[in-house]
């Protein structure tokens, strides 16, 4: 248990001479408290495996440091550490039992037989593996495994942070619902520091308290999935956060409106003081527009397709040129390929070269 | 064309993997095969591919008997989970290999190619070779490889799975229009009902190597046949419930007791189970016509755009979903609510009698 803190952290795999827009990750210094439940989530090379290697060890940063509770750890090996990691595909030992699976990393570090005992019960009892610890592991499905190995990941009450990378992937949806809820209730039960690679927004959305999401080797913007919803700080998180994502139009922006395709937008906050040559935007999630019958006053946009998603329907329409999500209210019948956009004005936000632009009120 | 499967079962090593399995498949038209890991997806799609023999049935072509006939004399083009392309080849070449082994004029490999690529939005790295693409870009290099072969029948095994999630969105939204565009049958094979809706066509639901139900994918998702249904196509997973109806009243498991009303009042007396997707339940609504239970939250996970609450009520774990932020904590008691009129209602033998919608 620990308390992490990266300052001024940054890799090159090609060393630290490198130009700086080739570091896998750029520099960032940010702190991690102690019992925190944090998600790296980004795209397939945005640096978040790197990030998380550089946590465990397995990678020496070019540049910056790592603290561990204040002590410097950059240098030392994964071993001294002192962290657990779960990877994606589970890793045990198929000749043991699920019981010495579970017991393997205690034994290791030479913890008395009672105290083993107690813990890999409660751990059993968590997971819901109590009837199987006499079980050989060997003949369990690949879901069963990898519970085991999340098990094996969080036995030990001393590490310093509990890694977990991309571990649902092996995992049907309906048990990912059920792991998900273990691991978060394990995470209360705990009091252990766990960080969760992934890049499905999903996962870390519903795991982490925090979820710091990852762009081209930069954090763009790490809080609570609240806040990543409801106010983006970059227009990648709110394109990669939400599904679909949010809408990002081209518009004029001035005082207390906006103008996309001609068509002028209510905004609930003024922008008189937008940066001179920057490229603006208009950024609106697809939950707070909603299609209705054309009318004058409204944005018109033509419909392409709808998406029935069960319990809720997006309809996929053009306004110009560019490509737009609207929510389509219960009920609606689609009256024709042309719709009009009602627009919530609280939600919509302005982006100068993909930056949030804080309006004034 | 069209595809039939009759009556088909295949046994490995003695131990049946299909079971009684018979489905046509017309021109035109996408099949969306759903169902869990090991449901029969993958063993459906090698039997219609003709690289595996059924132990008995029949598989048809335009109504004539191919069950003996090898891959290769079949048009079946395939497109796996795993990104499968020649490395040392350009993207290029390796949408055009199956022309070339067709042995196509340079000038009909060269536009079929560029159609491909066009709609694949390939143009591009058409100079590059796979392993200078993202996983997405791979996966397009194979979905347009089986594309321009003309094949008949394009079979695609969760396609998907291995892309990054919003590659998967973007890919998902792309694909009905390109299916369209080619008028080969489509299969579809996934675990994931969210990716059914979106593909739409037709599911054809599967478990433990059985087909349950076939059908207008929208149709299957409103009007499951069978609980077990009903369970393959709900994420969040189905929350169930048993019930007993007795004299004009309803007595649900774990002690609630409620009047017969909306689907409950024409139900014979006796014991049904009830079950109803995680958006069918409310908290705490406040109307009087509701079925309502105590039930206490285990964990909320907030998405932002929606919170999926956690609920233990007796020995069931239930979900519920609700639009926006709602923070509970665990050990909250909450009143969860059900409107008898949105609920599935099956028999002692899980099938469906009553649900919410026409039929």
């Amino acid at each position: 248990m620990a308390r992490i803190d990266l300052v001024d952290l940054a890799h090159c795999y090609g060393g630290n001479d490198a130009a700086p827009e080739s570091f896998a990750l750029k520099p960032i210094s940010m702190t991690w408290r102690q019992g925190g439940a944090y998600a790296l989530l980004g795209p397939s090379g945005c640096g978040k495996t790197t990030l998380l290697n550089l946590i465990s060890g397995i990678v020496t940063p070019s540049r910056g440091k790592i603290l561990f509770d204040g002590v410097d750890i950059t240098l030392l090996s994964t071993q001294k550490r002192n962290i657990a990691q779960v990877f994606q595909f589970p890793v045990i030992y198929d000749t043991m039992t699920v019981g010495q699976n579970l017991a393997f990393p205690l034994k290791n570090r030479g913890v008395a037989h009672g105290e083993i005992d107690a813990r890999v019960a409660e751990i059993a009892r968590l997971l819901d593996l109590t009837p199987y610890l006499e079980r050989k592991a060997t003949r369990l499905t690949p879901d069963a495994k990898q519970k085991i190995s999340l098990g094996r990941g969080i036995v030990r009450s001393d590490v310093a942070a509990v890694l977990f990378d991309e571990p649902l992937t092996v995992i049907d949806p309906e048990l990912k619902w059920e792991l998900r809820s273990k691991l978060k209730a394990l995470h209360r039960a705990l009091d252990l520091t766990m960080i969760y690679v992934t890049h499905d927004q999903t996962e870390a959305l519903t795991f982490a308290d925090t979820v710091v999401v990852m762009h081209d080797g930069r954090v763009v913007q790490s809080g609570t999935p609240a806040e990543l919803f409801d106010k983006p700080e970059h227009t990648f998180v709110g394109y990669f956060i939400g599904s679909p994502g949010m809408n990002i139009v081209p518009a004029h922006v001035q005082g207390r409106e906006a103008r996309i395709d001609g068509h002028v937008i209510a905004l609930n906050r003024a922008y008189d003081r937008l940066p001179a040559g920057a490229r603006i935007e208009v950024g609106v999630r697809p939950e707070f527009v909603s299609v209705a019958k054309p009318a004058p006053g409204l944005l018109s946009a033509a419909i392409e397709r709808i998406d029935d998603l069960g319990r809720i329907r997006f309809a996929r329409v053009r306004i110009g040129k560019v490509k737009f999500a609207a929510r389509v209210p219960e009920g609606f019948s689609i009256p024709s390929q042309e719709a009009g956009l009602v627009f919530d004005p609280a939600r919509v936000h302005v982006y100068a070269d993909s930056r949030l632009v804080e309006g004034s009120a | 064309m069209s595809v039939t499967l009759e009556h088909i079962t295949r046994a490995v090593d003695g131990i049946p993997t299909i079971r009684d399995v018979s489905l046509t498949l017309a021109d035109g038209t996408l099949s969306v095969l759903l169902g869990p890991t090991l449901s029969g997806k993958t063993s459906i799609m090698r039997l219609l591919a003709g690289l595996d023999r059924p132990t008995t049935g029949r598989v048809l072509v335009n109504s004539k008997d191919v069950t003996g006939v090898d891959v290769r004399q079949r048009s079946v083009a395939m497109v796996y989970q795993q990104f499968i392309n020649y490395p040392s080849l350009s993207v290029y070449e390796n949408i055009a290999s199956p022309l070339r082994v067709q042995g196509k004029s340079k000038d009909e490999v060269e536009r079929r190619v560029q159609e491909a690529a066009t709609l694949l939005k390939l143009e591009p790295y058409l100079n590059r070779t796979p392993l200078q693409l993202s996983g997405g870009q791979q996966q397009r290099t194979a979905i347009a490889r089986a594309l321009v072969k003309g094949a008949d029948l394009v079979l695609l095994d969760e396609p998907l799975a291995n892309l990054d999630y919003k590659l998967r969105e973007e890919l998902r939204a792309e694909l009905p229009r390109i299916f369209e565009a080619s008028g080969a049958i489509f299969v579809y094979a996934t675990t994931e009902p969210s990716e059914a809706l979106l593909l739409g066509g037709r599911t054809v639901c599967m478990w433990q190597g059985e087909v349950l139900q076939t059908g207008e994918t929208s149709k299957v998702y409103r009007r499951p046949d069978t609980m077990r249904v009903a369970q393959v196509f709900s994420d969040p997973p189905l929350n169930i419930v048993a019930i007993e109806k007795k004299n004009g009243s309803v007595q649900y498991a774990g002690g609630v007791a409620a009047p017969a009303s909306g689907l409950y009042a024409d139900l014979a007396d006796g014991a049904y189970r009830v079950g109803f997707r995680a958006h069918q339940l409310e908290l705490a609504n406040g109307k009087t016509d509701r079925h309502a239970f105590s039930a206490i939250v285990t964990v909320t996970e907030i998405t932002g755009s929606e919170s999926f609450v956690h609920l233990k009520r007796d020995d069931s774990n239930w979900v519920a979903v609700l639009h926006g932020v709602h923070e509970f904590s665990p050990g909250d008691l909450l009143d969860a609510v059900l409107d008898p009129n949105n609920v599935f209602v099956f028999d002692a033998a899980d099938r469906l009698i009553a649900g919410p919608g026409a039929g």
